[in-house]
This record gives structure tokens, C-alpha cells and sequence, in this order.
């Protein structure tokens, strides 16, 4: 085992991203931490910085002024970095794919390792989610 | 010379994007800006192209935390547009809707309060007793937030009376827990020396700045829809408007907390309601809706939402206005922390319980005398890039 899978082994670090969403799914990733969920006995928490991150969680639709602060989120993130698009609107656009101000679902934009669908997903949807990508090789990044 | 403090646009602290700029002289906020646009979908527009019972399902996602304020002023303006009257059950059905609403807003504000002043066991506790209120919208509308229940001429489904029961058991559980945190967290002397005197507004500031909601009732203006232009089953109940005095942090926690009861005994009044109503009652059907404009406004947790439609006969909105509460709530950061120290300025901005997703708004510049647009987003980025081209050159320039 290299020492990168190794990191992904336990306790991921999450940086939630939320772009234009109607914060149902930044909500619901709040209540993960929440005392019936619980995300922390995973050795999940959320943090600051992209910079100490291993997952990189984006919900909401993507728009014009986002775009270029994920791209350059993504830029800064440590690599190898697990992308996790939350909702609806982040695996696809949802309700505002249609949007004059919609730039592209999150997999457009960058790569994504696991997509959690449902407008708002519940919140052991998220967890099922991310505890998947538990020891999961992080999808090939992109040199941005 | 101010330095520039930023919070955002994607910070800890914040579950939604934007940008704060405090403009800061040591310890004390001299000036603050703000900017958004990191959140807007075009959502006026959409909704010219969608049928008026697909414009619920939009409107919804206006807000995922005041998910149904927004459809109750879409419902109440096509209704005075289409001079519909709605069944008494569908009325309280309604009611019950939205107050469930307000007591899971408010409560979620409750716990980020907390979270922003250092206290994240009243963040856990609160949180932990919101749950009950989300398991009751899954009982009754199938999802834990956007609830779909709205529709013109009644609701979609009904709340059968064998659901009573459980729902008087958890308000029984949310009435408890409420007058527990009123004890613990309203006697707590820290909690009294953060939030007291802090973010002051005035009942001037109030009406000069035209705030709504509890940001208003806490400055002792008692302002609310659900009273001024009664709806649905409000003027069916007895319930009284809870306002305070001093319009400081606390005040607003109060104000927040009182109303969490008062919902709770507004929805004890429509459940005796919706018992003396026959099952399965829930609409009036409607056939089409006529040209015409029409307003319907609505008492979202944070204040009132205002919805102007237009309808050209046919079976899509011509024009959609929506005006959200924390459009107006947020100018009065001018006020309130001006003066502070930054650690009080957080909490002093949270404390309208802003919702940015509600008041995204998009830019672009017109010329006075022509009309005719000048700059989008993406012409200012040209000229921008333009510019720093232009400026490569005359540097090249020069330096051979």
C-alpha cells in the first residue's frame, strides 16, 4: 500500500463547496454532523481549507461566477482529491439546467469520484455516499 | 487606513456563498460592503417557461430552508389573480405547513447562532430536536425539506386524521425542549454578555431601512403578514405577534424563540381545525386562469415574501417578480456593524438569519441616455483581460 492510498484509508477530511443551490443540500451536509448522524464516528469533519482536505464535496448548480472559483479551488486542493457532487443539481443541474446562467455540471468542470442524487439527498444518503469512497483510488485527475 | 478583513465568498463559516468585506480600523468595523452573485440561477426567468404547476416545484427551490413561504405567495397570488376560494381543510393544512416550517428555521438559526458565538453544544442540542419536526414532513409529505404540497386551488395531499396523534406528540416533545432552552440558554450570563447590546438596531433604522420579520419584531415593530394581510387559516386561529424592545442580538433570539411556542400552539389550534373538516377535501379544481396581475405575499420565517405575477391567459407566467425578506434584512448591516468589534460582527451579521440564495440578484450596466446595454459579466471580463494586454504591451515596449 502507497502512502496515498493509505491516506484514504480512514478519516477523510471533507471541504464543502456550495455553489448557486437553494442550501437544502448545504443543510442537509450540516445535519450529517448533527447528533443522529453523526458523521464523526467516520473520522469525517469538516474543515477550513481546501488545503487540508481529501474530499472535496460540491453541491448546487454550477453558474458562471462559480465556475472559475471551483476551477481554482480544484487548483489548489492537494492532490490526489476525491470530488463528491451532492443533489440533483450538482450531479446534473437539476431544475436550473435550463438556466441562462448555468456553466455545466460538476463533472464538466472537473472530475468526480461519486455522485449522491435527491433534491435535497437525506442525510444518510450523503453518508452512504462518502463512506464508499472509503479506500477508493480517487479518479484520474486532471492537471489544471 | 482601513484594512480590508474578507469572510467569503466559500468560508467555514458560512453555508452559503458570498462576500463580506468589513472595513476595519484595529478591533472596530468603520465600513462593510458586500457582494453576491455566487448564488444566482436566473429563477425569474425559468419560471416564464414553465407551466404555473411546474413553477411550484422552482419556486420551492428558491429556498431550501423556507421551502414553502415561497409557493404560499406564488398559491395566494395566482388565487387573487384566478379569484379562487380554497376548501377550510386545505386552509389548515397549509397553516400547518408553514409553522412546521418555522419552527425547523428557526431552530436551525437557533444552533448556527450558537455555532457562530463558540456554544456548539447548544448547535448539537438544537439540531438534535429539529430532527423530530423533519420526521414529521417526511410523515406527512414524503420529504425531509421541499415539500411539494402546494398546488393552485388547495393542496396535494392531505393530512389524514389518523396522523393527528403523532403529530401532537412531537409538538408535546418541541414545546419541552423549547421551554428547556429558553431556561438553559436564556439565563446563560455568557450568552447574555455576547448578544446584549450587540447589533443594535432602532425602531427608525427598522423603517428606514424597511426591514421584515423577526429582524423588525425584535426592534418592537410589529410588522407580519400572517396579521396585516391574513391568509390560509391565520384568521382562524388565536395567536398574538411577538415582538421585543431592545432590536440587540438578543432581542432576536428571544423574539425567534417565543415564536417557536406560538407556531407550536398555531398548529394545535389547526389540527382541532382539521378535525372538524371532512377527509379528502383538499382543492378546488381549476380550469384555467385568466389574464391579469396579481400579488401575493407570505410570512417566511425570516420575514415577508412578496410575489408579483403576471398571466397573459395562456399557461405560463408572462412575468414573475419575487422579492425575498433577506433582500431588505441585509442592507441593515450598514447599521448594525458599523461600530462593532469584528468578533461582535459576525454574530451581528447572522442575526437577520440571512438567506442569500433567496436575494441573489444579477448586475448589468445600461446606458442612461441610449437604454441599451453596456457590460455583462462576460464583456467586463473581456475588457478587463483586454486592458492587462494592452498593459503587457506597453511594458514590452518599453523595456526594448
Amino acid at each position: 500500500m502507497g502512502f496515498k492510498e493509505f491516506c484514504f484509508k480512514k478519516s477523510l477530511w471533507l471541504f464543502h463547496f456550495g455553489g448557486a443551490s437553494c442550501n437544502n443540500c448545504d443543510i442537509e451536509i450540516l445535519a450529517c454532523l448533527t447528533p443522529r448522524f453523526d458523521v464523526e464516528r467516520f473520522g469525517m469533519q469538516l474543515v477550513g481549507s481546501i488545503r487540508h482536505a481529501d474530499v472535496l464535496l460540491v453541491n448546487g448548480s454550477i453558474n458562471q461566477k462559480d465556475k472559475v472559483r471551483l476551477l481554482e479551488l480544484y487548483r489548489q486542493a492537494p492532490k490526489p482529491i476525491l470530488v463528491v457532487a451532492i443533489g440533483a443539481c450538482g450531479c446534473t443541474g437539476g431544475i436550473f439546467a435550463e438556466s441562462n446562467v448555468f456553466a455545466g455540471p460538476v463533472d464538466k468542470i472537473i472530475p468526480v469520484d461519486a455522485y449522491v442524487p435527491g433534491c435535497p439527498p437525506k442525510p444518510e444518503a450523503i453518508i452512504a455516499g462518502i463512506v464508499k469512497l472509503l479506500n477508493k483510488k480517487p479518479a484520474k485527475q486532471k492537471t489544471a | 487606513m482601513s484594512k480590508i478583513i474578507p469572510i467569503g465568498p466559500y468560508h467555514p463559516l458560512q453555508e452559503e456563498p458570498e462576500l463580506f468585506k468589513l472595513y476595519c480600523e484595529g478591533e472596530i468595523v468603520k465600513d462593510i460592503k458586500w457582494e453576491t452573485g455566487y448564488n444566482h440561477r436566473g429563477i425569474e426567468k425559468l419560471s416564464e417557461s414553465k407551466t404555473f404547476d411546474q413553477v411550484f416545484f422552482l419556486v420551492e427551490r428558491v429556498c431550501g430552508i423556507c421551502s414553502t413561504s415561497h409557493p404560499f405567495a406564488f398559491a395566494n397570488c395566482m388565487e387573487e389573480i384566478g379569484e379562487v376560494e380554497i376548501p377550510d381543510r386545505a386552509k389548515y393544512i397549509r397553516s400547518i405547513i408553514g409553522e412546521l416550517e418555522r419552527i425547523h428555521s428557526h431552530m436551525l438559526w437557533f444552533g448556527l447562532a450558537g455555532h457562530f458565538i463558540g456554544y456548539n453544544t447548544v448547535f448539537m442540542w438544537v439540531w438534535k430536536y429539529r430532527e423530530p419536526v423533519l420526521d414529521l414532513f417526511e410523515m406527512i409529505t414524503g420529504n425531509r425539506n421541499s415539500y411539494a404540497m402546494f398546488k393552485i386551488g388547495g393542496v396535494r395531499r392531505d393530512i389524514e386524521n389518523n396522523k393527528i396523534g403523532k403529530i401532537k406528540e412531537t409538538l408535546d416533545l418541541i414545546r419541552k425542549k423549547t421551554d428547556m432552552l429558553i431556561g438553559a440558554v436564556m439565563d446563560d450570563p455568557v450568552i447574555h454578555a455576547r448578544t446584549k447590546g450587540v447589533g443594535i438596531l432602532t425602531k427608525d433604522d427598522i423603517i428606514n431601512y424597511g426591514a421584515v420579520g423577526p429582524t423588525a419584531r425584535a426592534s418592537d415593530v410589529a410588522i407580519d403578514v400572517r396579521h396585516d394581510n391574513p391568509y390560509a387559516a391565520y384568521p382562524l386561529v388565536n395567536w398574538k405577534i411577538i415582538t421585543a424592545k431592545e432590536g440587540d442580538v438578543f432581542a432576536k433570539v428571544e423574539v425567534r424563540l417565543l415564536e417557536i411556542l406560538e407556531s407550536v400552539s398555531i398548529i394545535d389550534q389547526c389540527l382541532e381545525g382539521l378535525k372538524k373538516e371532512k377527509e379528502g377535501e383538499i382543492e378546488t379544481k381549476v380550469k384555467a386562469i385568466p389574464e391579469g396581475i396579481g400579488t401575493g405575499r407570505a410570512e417566511a420565517p425570516r420575514g415577508e415574501v412578496f410575489h408579483f405575477v403576471k398571466t397573459n391567459g395562456s399557461n405560463y407566467p408572462e412575468r414573475h417578480k419575487i422579492r425575498a425578506p433577506s433582500y431588505v434584512n441585509i442592507a441593515t448591516f450598514k447599521k448594525s456593524c458599523i461600530g462593532q468589534t469584528i468578533s461582535d460582527a459576525t454574530i451581528s451579521l447572522a442575526a437577520v438569519d440571512p438567506c442569500y440564495c433567496c436575494t441573489e440578484r444579477l448586475a448589468s450596466v445600461y446606458d442612461k441616455d441610449t437604454g441599451t446595454k453596456v457590460f455583462g459579466g462576460e464583456e467586463l471580463i473581456k475588457n478587463s483581460q483586454q486592458k492587462t494586454r494592452e498593459i503587457q504591451k506597453t511594458i514590452l515596449r518599453n523595456e526594448h
